[in-house]
């Protein structure tokens, strides 16, 4: 799916966020510009309202416009760039807030930019609210490390809140910002119902998480944060992301949930994406998935069995043994969501979450499912 | 800070860093508070602060304290015990706000103050059962019943306590040889639980020989529960408790399913009551009341009350009310493995202590105790007792937990009054000598007036206490079982309710 495309920018000196249109008429407000695509070339443009002296200004001679929805918003930029922010066909759209991040985790799919940019995108972001549908039933915001933004991010959420009043907000965070109690409290004076927050927790013992994070004392960070949260009442999603490095305590971790974290909304146990650094550690991390099938039922038990929702991502159905299959979750974003070639005939193909695209490591290890138990549908 | 040293820190942070560098072990590892039990030749287990356990070699709780343990040599169980607040590499555990919420969470019980509040309505009875807590008297002398001003100012009690949840129970005698009282004063807390801002549930104790279809239309339309008394099968249950000219247990039988039929399943239970006769019969009193559809029975021993000081037939050692406890439980178990699900309830309450960060409002077995936290008892003539069992004591002319007099105290001097102070001090088993080093005392709790009437003083002497004999007779048994047995263990842990 095509996020991104360049031509040649005229006047843009700021980036400008705006909603992309093919009708002229749409042209009167100040926050539209055009598509034009024509047989010979492809610009998207808008027409400043000094009617006197019309200027055009944007990025012209783009190379493909046609992923362009209407209503689509998208940001042109003075290197010619014309990034999509927002599409509104899709419920998978996500806030990118800044590319640094204070963690290091070996399996990153985002591996974090240490350049300052969080200027530059809060700018964007916050026009980019603005115009978002208000009838938006989700928005992520992500990085990076969202908390990096400090009193920027409750700026951004405030307005989410004001602007989109019935948009759920899933952020997702490492939460160690958090073991700040006063940084908890600012999210939680907010006042906002619809915040959730996704934080990852990939162990019980201190070392293995921190390794896994490659940073010191993240462990008990993170858990600090998350029992600052708490107590101002944040609703929190842990992210387990399942790999070689994480499979072997997952009963432990899921018994220390119970013990200590049993008031977490939900817990996600995530199939690993193989790109960014998930890539390049790739040795370390990858196990077959069904390999571990034994060690998540088990998981799933005992959080069951203490009332804890838990839920599979980002698994395909033919990699977990049906029993499970209720804990499924279409998951992976649609803009990086595959079902190859290799699964035709399979019965459930409309049910699975599919793959990562990047995950073709994985794609000879399909089995289509040609039968099913009497017990499921 | 210059430019170079910030890039330096950055490239730095993002190296590639081996998991040894996150080793945060210093000077060896601190010990947190931590006990242990020897569950059978080759195994352990060890018990933190707030109940989590683990089951390790035996010989292992030495090891970690005389700092043989090795993180190198033993690295997932040093992980375990790290992780679960056994030992800390830091004199503060970094998580030490998590163990601080757990703490407060095994003592949320406490957070509402007293639920239970149990009104002797009459001490008339119309049986004469040989173990009886309640000085019996015939049917004859309605001085025994409790008057109007009485049950007026008990139910001020009861609005005045901080719960917005309470109970009001009616014991006796038979308490429903009184149910013209028992109507007139739900209706009184009907009118007053709203301005209180108050829920409350209902329960009738009642040996069921009196009741009838239009006692149960009041009960459904009220929503009372029933709690009936059910010692077992016929042999058992006709041998421990008389009735004149008629078979106790048959009364009792259509009654519970007349109550059954007319309230519902779940608005009927019973209690068994267990003799020296009863010991004979574990898996027969199981069976009964498997039939009677309870979905469970609670296995109690008799309290060392009353009727039963002086009844032979009554005293019997511990020892044998724990075989008769492993019996019933196997068989009880059994009953779950062929797919029936059926639950020992004083097992489920210890279980839940044990099995989950929770704790149970269970008054026997809690720390601090169960008398004024949890319940208080009104007699028929409007004195207050601290438990059911301190009532009895008083019946013996024993007023050592007495506290007060509905009429004549405020409900400040019977609650925090010098008795309740007194009983106050001992209440705690985390500062009873053989409680606050006891590998269980995070699962058991304090029994100041047990101790009292069974050893003369309320501080009580752990080593020939029969509380404590029965509640560590139990719970080891449970952590044997669930070692020995992992289907027993599968269905032990489904019998959880959070």
């Amino acid at each position: 799916m095509i996020l991104k495309t360049k031509g040649y920018a005229v006047g843009v000196e700021e980036p400008l966020v705006m909603i992309a249109t093919r009708y002229t008429s749409r042209l009167v407000s100040d926050d539209y510009c055009l598509i034009s695509d024509s047989l010979y070339d492809e610009d998207v443009y808008t027409v400043s309202q000094d009617s006197s002296d019309k200027q055009y200004k944007g990025i012209f001679n783009v190379k493909s416009t046609s992923h362009i929805c209407e209503g689509d918003i998208i940001c042109l930029r003075k290197d010619g760039y014309v990034q999509t922010l927002y599409r509104v066909n899709s419920s998978n759209n996500v806030l990118f807030v800044t590319g640094r991040c204070n963690s290091n985790c070996l399996m990153c799919s985002q591996p974090p930019i240490d350049k300052d940019d969080i200027d530059f995108w809060f700018h964007i972001n916050m026009k980019l609210i603005t115009l978002i549908p208000k009838n938006c039933p989700e928005l992520g915001i992500s990085g990076g490390e969202p908390s990096l933004l400090g009193d920027k991010l409750f700026q951004m959420i405030s307005l989410i809140k004001e602007e989109l009043p019935v948009t759920e907000i899933h952020m997702l965070t490492n939460g160690r910002m958090f073991s700040y109690d006063q940084f908890a409290e600012s999210l939680a004076r907010i006042n906002s119902p619809r915040i959730m927050l996704g934080i990852p927790l990939y162990s019980d013992y201190y070392q293995d998480h921190d390794y896994i994070v490659q940073t010191k004392d993240a462990y008990f960070q993170t858990l600090m944060g998350i029992t600052n949260l708490k107590r101002y009442g944040i609703r929190i999603e842990l992210r387990i992301v399942l790999n070689k490095l994480t499979v072997g305590r997952l009963d432990k971790l899921a018994r220390f949930i119970c013990a200590n974290l049993s008031n977490v909304d939900k817990v996600a146990f995530m199939g690993m994406e193989m790109v960014g650094r998930a890539n390049t550690n790739n040795k370390e991390l990858w196990v077959n998935p069904v390999s571990y099938m034994i060690q998540l039922k088990n998981a799933l038990e005992i959080l069951a069995s203490r009332k804890i929702v838990a839920q599979i991502y980002n698994l395909p159905l033919c990699f977990i043994p049906q029993e499970m299959w209720y804990a499924t979750v279409k998951s992976i974003s649609d803009w990086k969501n595959v079902l190859p070639t290799e699964c035709n005939g399979c019965l459930v193909m409309d049910k699975c979450p599919g793959f990562f695209q990047s995950n073709t490591k994985e794609f000879n290890l399909i089995n289509p499912i040609l039968e099913l138990n009497s017990s499921d549908e | 800070m210059n430019k170079e040293v910030s890039v330096a820190k950055i490239r730095d942070f993002r190296r590639h860093k081996e998991y040894k560098e996150f080793d945060q072990a210093s000077n060896g590892y601190s010990l947190m508070p931590f006990n242990f039990y020897r569950v059978d030749d080759t195994t352990e287990v060890i018990i933190n602060e707030v109940g989590d356990f683990l089951y390790v070699k035996k010989g292992t709780a030495e090891k970690i304290i005389t700092r043989k343990l090795s993180k190198r040599d033993e690295p997932d169980l040093y992980a375990d015990l790290i992780a679960n607040f056994f030992i800390s590499e830091h004199i503060y555990s970094p998580n030490i706000d998590i163990l601080a919420a757990r703490i407060r969470t095994k003592k949320l019980f406490l957070e509402s103050f007293t639920s239970l509040h149990i009104f002797v309505i009459t001490l008339r009875c119309d049986h004469t059962c040989s173990y009886c807590q309640v000085s019996r008297v015939t049917q004859n002398r309605d001085i025994f019943d409790m008057k109007r001003e009485y049950l007026d100012k008990g139910i001020d009690f009861m609005m005045k306590s901080p719960n917005p949840c309470v109970t009001m129970e009616f014991q006796g005698g038979e308490a429903l040889l009184a149910f013209d009282q028992i109507k007139y004063a739900i209706a009184k807390v009907e009118s007053l639980a709203p301005i209180y801002g108050k829920k409350v549930s209902y329960v009738i104790c009642t040996n069921l020989a009196l009741i009838n279809e239009e006692i149960l239309e009041y009960c459904k339309s009220h929503q009372i529960l029933i709690s009936a008394s059910l010692d077992g099968p016929k042999e058992v249950h006709d041998r421990n408790r008389n009735k004149l000219g008629a078979s106790s247990y048959e009364l009792a039988v259509r009654g519970i399913e007349m109550s059954q039929n007319i309230l519902g399943k779940d608005r009927v239970s019973a209690l068994m009551t267990t003799t020296l006769h009863s010991l004979k019969y574990p898996k027969e009193i199981v069976d009964e009341y498997f039939k009677r559809d309870f979905g469970g029975v609670f296995l109690r021993n008799i309290s060392p009350y009353g009727f039963a000081l002086r009844t032979e037939e009554a005293r019997y050692q511990t020892d044998e009310f724990l075989d008769f406890y492993k019996v019933a439980l196997d068989h009880i178990i059994e009953y779950n493995k062929q797919g029936f699900f059926f639950v020992e309830h004083f097992s489920q309450i210890l279980l839940t202590k044990i099995l989950t960060p929770y704790n149970v409002g269970f008054v026997d077995m809690q720390s601090p105790a169960g008398l004024i936290n949890g319940v208080i008892v009104f007699n028929y003539n409007g004195k207050v007792y601290a438990t059911d069992e301190s009532r009895m004591l008083g019946e013996q002319n024993d007023y050592s937990f007495m506290l007060g007099d509905l009429v004549d105290d405020t409900y400040d001097e019977i609650v925090y009054g010098e008795k309740a102070q007194k009983i106050a001090q001992v209440w705690a088993n985390e500062s009873l000598a053989g409680c606050s080093d006891c590998p269980f005392q995070v699962y058991c709790g304090a029994d100041p007036v047990h101790h009292w009437a069974t050893q003369g003083d309320i501080y009580g002497y752990r080593p020939t206490s029969s509380f404590c004999q029965k509640s560590k007779g139990v719970i080891s048994h449970l952590f044997k079982l669930m070692r020995e047995d992992n289907e027993a263990k599968k269905i032990l842990e489904s019998w959880v309710r959070i």
